[in-house]
């Protein structure tokens, strides 16, 4: 049985859909069978992000209503064969993801993938409280910024109150994933630092990213950042977020650029 | 130098820390008012049948945590009241 992570933030534009892309694939590029599902109805963008917006034909909502079987939904990656993709739907409105529909899906999709990744949309509406609803395993995105962390917070009320988990008296396992962090500007006192943010949080830390060109850079390209360019800062940041996620425990360090601008320039060519 | 000078060399991340902590504190509190709130009238009506005691002297607080929830309750006995009970 497959587990269930949900990646949520409360807050738009902190790279929720950028890390559900980044850990999934980082997750399947060991070979283990991961499905992202995009649960912003109406604004999705997962399949952007993952270069698969023309290869979309049906979608969560068609497979909820019946109108199509979810082998029919799922997309293949082009990359990485044992990653896969349910898009949501552009047109419909997301008064048409019910929750016995959700739940139909999450447990067939639990029953053939190692990891079903569900992209959250923004706020705490419906679409959100049913991308969390199934979860085992939340993944906070949270900016190193007041109404991030503001909104993170109302989330982990969200997360220990509303989903299955939390009414059956278990505790969600809940994860931080500090994005677009820069660590010069939180050593002169200008950002928060990791430890502020943790400490106002106060739930285990799965991962520093760093703000960075190469995230921008792999969604032009629409490939996930782990598969864009796998030595860059940030792949290398969600590669051990994904190691962490599945179990093992490695010590957080805070990303660096650890190549020159030669090292960097060589070593795409390489890659 | 001005005051103002002064303020705008001060690093803002210190500042951003602080209005977070205060302010969920507040809304962290807030959360949980519902249920606070009914615990309040409850436990004040139960009290109030055998000490006469003012109504804003009863504090009812709730504290989440990772592991547990805390529930704080002080109320504050008259000293007159407290004489009769006795």
């Amino acid at each position: 049985m497959g587990k269930v992570i949900v990646v949520t933030s409360g807050k738009g534009g902190v790279g929720k859909t950028t890390s559900t892309a980044a850990l999934g694939a980082a997750l399947a590029q060991n070979g283990d069978k991961v499905v992202v599902v995009d649960f912003d109805v109406g604004l999705r963008n997962l399949d952007l992000v993952m270069g698969a917006e023309r290869r979309v034909v049906y979608d969560l909502v068609n497979v909820i209503q019946g109108d199509a079987k979810l082998t029919q939904a799922l997309i293949r990656d082009k990359r990485v064969d044992t990653l896969f993709l349910l898009p949501a739907s552009q047109t419909r409105d997301k008064d048409n993801l019910t929750t016995e529909g959700v739940d139909r899906v999450i447990t067939e999709l639990k029953r053939v993938f190692d990891w079903v990744i569900c992209d959250s949309p923004a706020g705490i509406e419906r679409g959100a409280t049913l991308a969390m609803r199934h979860a085992d395993i939340a993944v906070v995105v949270t900016n190193p910024e007041v109404s991030s962390v503001r909104d993170s917070d109302r989330i982990i009320g969200l997360l220990d109150s509303k989903t299955l988990k939390a009414e059956r008296g278990e505790r969600m396992e809940k994860h931080l994933l500090l994005t677009r962090y820069d660590p010069a500007r939180a050593q002169r006192g200008d950002m928060l630092k990791v430890e502020d943010v943790l400490e106002i949080l106060s739930i285990p830390l799965l991962g520093i990213i760093p703000e960075s060109m190469d995230v921008l850079r792999a969604s032009n390209l629409g490939a996930p950042v782990t598969l864009a360019d796998a030595r860059s800062v940030p792949a290398l940041a969600y590669f051990e977020a994904a190691r962490r996620l599945a179990g093992e425990v490695l010590p957080v360090t805070m990303p660096g650029e650890k190549r020159g601008i030669f090292g960097k320039f060589f070593g795409r060519k390489a890659a | 130098m001005s005051i103002f000078g002064l303020f705008r060399k001060q690093r803002s991340a210190p500042m951003a820390l602080e209005r977070l902590q205060l302010l969920l504190a507040h809304e962290r509190a807030a959360a949980g008012s519902d249920l606070v709130a009914i615990l309040r009238e409850e436990i004040l009506a139960v009290i109030a049948k055998h000490v006469q005691l003012d109504g804003d002297k009863v504090h009812v607080k709730m504290q989440r945590d990772e592991n547990f929830s805390l529930l704080e309750i002080d109320v504050e006995i008259p000293f007159s009241a407290s004489l009769q009970a006795a």
